[in-house]
């Protein structure tokens, strides 16, 4: 199945593992992703805040770009909830609001472009490879199993609330992830707060709030005696990874639950090499839980020397 | 002594206290998002992960709004400390879309400056920084982002964060150095600065605040 890929800004680096997990399943899924061209960030939730219209023409412009590629009603794959949600709900809106489609046109034609509402459906890929791959074709490609692995399936909130263009699965208790999961031959465990935040931008503006919301994540599912999360959304992984740590201090706590994507775990069960699946990215190491299923992911890299003092500040070409 | 004019063109629409209501419908894009039928339940703010941490919980705030008092709506956190999460979108039984509101009143308070005065005023910076290198490349720079943002708010934690969590990304290649680029910035640069234009002229043509 052909599909228009959108990756975010996410999966180029931070969430790299996810990007290259994704490339490596596709493959054995029949999937052919073809990357939208040249383009640009979806906004986040951060351009909404400041200019409505902007942040319409911002979302839109990766619409019409997507358009020009679409031939044959491709649908359009977003890795990352955030993204999916900017994108599915741009189209649904301006499907609804008409002056605010003819704004928003006149806006594009600055730049020569020019978006069709309705023509771009954005789905998340989880939901693709559910529903157009299927969990027979996907349990056919299995050749590792995941027996033993003890797997809580989180979902964060933008792939099932609030569905702009489809509701794929129950906004409050999805269970297609778990499924899958399970067509790999993990041992899915109860994870109530499946579907609860991750805190999203909040570990920025006040991380006191978002430690708590990260907390109560992280409680459940060790709660259920998860050995791993698994997560569809490169922010909730980086919140749920990078944060950990700053959990433990504040709550005293000993957590030490790696946060892999859907699509790592898919891999491994299809016998992919561990190396191409962009294991080690990960602040909280994941091999103990992967020696259960047999698995010895890559020796992470060595520890970098950094020069006496130096801390990493970005280096800015037009201000050298 | 004076009285009220009663409202001659027939609609609720005239009562003064009403005019901030009117203003937040405006400003909110996707259609109605019938903060009208609001009946105070409270499923909002019993929904709310992060309503705790709020001066006003979701259904306080829309009260008020209700009964006009545009100063103390627009000088509170509640809307900074708004999650994004939906889960008061899809329970709403009036399907207010609660989300929309809290952005709208976001851009309502950057642009009248209320936010200052707000428990969480650096969030909007937060918000502007990230936007910054948005249109600067076309993608987001985290790095950039990180130590600008700390770096004004919390000069302190920022080197610690950096020192931490900031070289385990780097290590770990989870973090750019340089920012991306699109290939096309000028097609985007010029539709975001018609966009911003167009948004201009809506906000004179509504009576509002350019």
């Amino acid at each position: 199945m052909k599909y228009n890929y959108y990756p975010g800004c996410s999966l180029e680096k931070n969430a790299s593992a996810y990007h290259d997990s994704t490339m490596a399943i596709a493959g054995p899924l029949d999937m052919q992703f073809s990357e939208v061209d040249d383009w640009n960030c979806c906004g986040a939730i951060e351009l909404i805040a400041i200019d409505k219209m902007q942040a319409y023409a911002l979302v839109t412009r990766n619409l019409a770009q997507a358009q020009k590629q679409t031939h044959n009603g491709e649908t359009l794959v977003a890795p990352c909830s955030a993204c999916f949600l900017n994108l599915s709900k741009c189209d649904a809106y301006l499907v609804k609001d008409e002056p605010l489609a003819a704004k928003v046109n006149d806006a594009l034609s600055a730049g020569g472009l020019h978006y069709t509402p309705g023509t771009v459906k954005t789905r998340h890929l989880l939901e693709v490879t559910v529903n157009d791959v299927g969990y027979e074709q996907i349990a056919a490609q299995v050749k590792k199993p995941l027996h033993n692995l003890r797997v809580a399936a989180y979902y964060g909130c933008l792939i099932v609330r609030p569905g702009f263009l489809d509701k794929f699965d129950d906004p409050e208790y999805p269970t297609s992830l778990d499924k899958l999961m399970q067509t790999l031959g993990a041992t899915v465990v109860d994870f109530p707060m499946k579907a609860h935040c991750c805190g999203g931008h909040m570990t920025q503006i006040s991380e006191k709030v978002a430690l708590d919301l990260i907390h109560r994540l992280l409680k459940n599912a060790a709660d259920y005696q998860a050995d791993v999360i698994v997560t569809i959304c490169p922010m909730c992984q980086l919140n749920l990874d990078a944060y950990q740590e700053n959990v433990n201090k504040a709550y005293g706590t000993k957590y030490n639950i790696p946060i892999l994507y859907f699509t790592q775990l898919m891999g491994l069960a299809f016998g992919t090499p561990p190396e191409q699946l962009g294991f080690g990215k990960e602040f909280i190491n994941a091999a103990p839980a992967l020696a259960k299923i047999g698995v010895e992911p890559p020796k992470p890299a060595p520890k970098a020397k950094a020069a006496k003092g130096a801390l990493p500040l970005p280096i800015m070409p037009e201000e050298d | 002594m004076a009285t009220v004019p009663f409202p001659t063109d027939g609609g609720a629409k005239v009562i003064p206290r009403r005019l901030f209501m009117r203003e937040i419908l405006e400003d909110t894009p996707g259609g109605d998002p019938r903060l009208e039928m609001c009946i105070q339940c409270g499923t909002c703010s019993g929904s709310c992960p992060s309503g705790a941490d709020m001066d006003y919980s979701p259904r306080r705030i829309f009260a008020m709004i209700e009964a006009g008092m545009r100063e103390e709506v627009l000088r509170a956190n509640t809307f900074w400390y708004c999650v994004s999460c939906y889960y008061c979108f899809v329970r709403c039984p009036q399907e207010v879309k609660i989300t929309d509101i809290m952005y709208t009143l976001k851009r309502k308070a950057i642009r009248e400056g209320y936010y200052k005065e707000s428990s969480a005023s650096e969030a909007p910076d937060f918000s502007e920084t990230f936007v910054e290198a948005v249109f600067k490349y076309g993608r987001s720079f985290e790095l950039g982002l990180a130590t600008r943002y700390h770096l004004r708010h919390h000069p302190i934690d920022a080197v610690k964060m950096a020192a931490g969590m900031g070289l385990t990304m780097l290590r770990k290649g989870r973090m750019d150095l340089t920012p991306r680029r699109i290939r096309d910035l000028d097609q985007l640069q010029a539709i975001l600065a018609r966009a911003k234009e167009i948004a201009r002229e809506e906000r004179v043509e509504i009576g509002g605040v350019a």
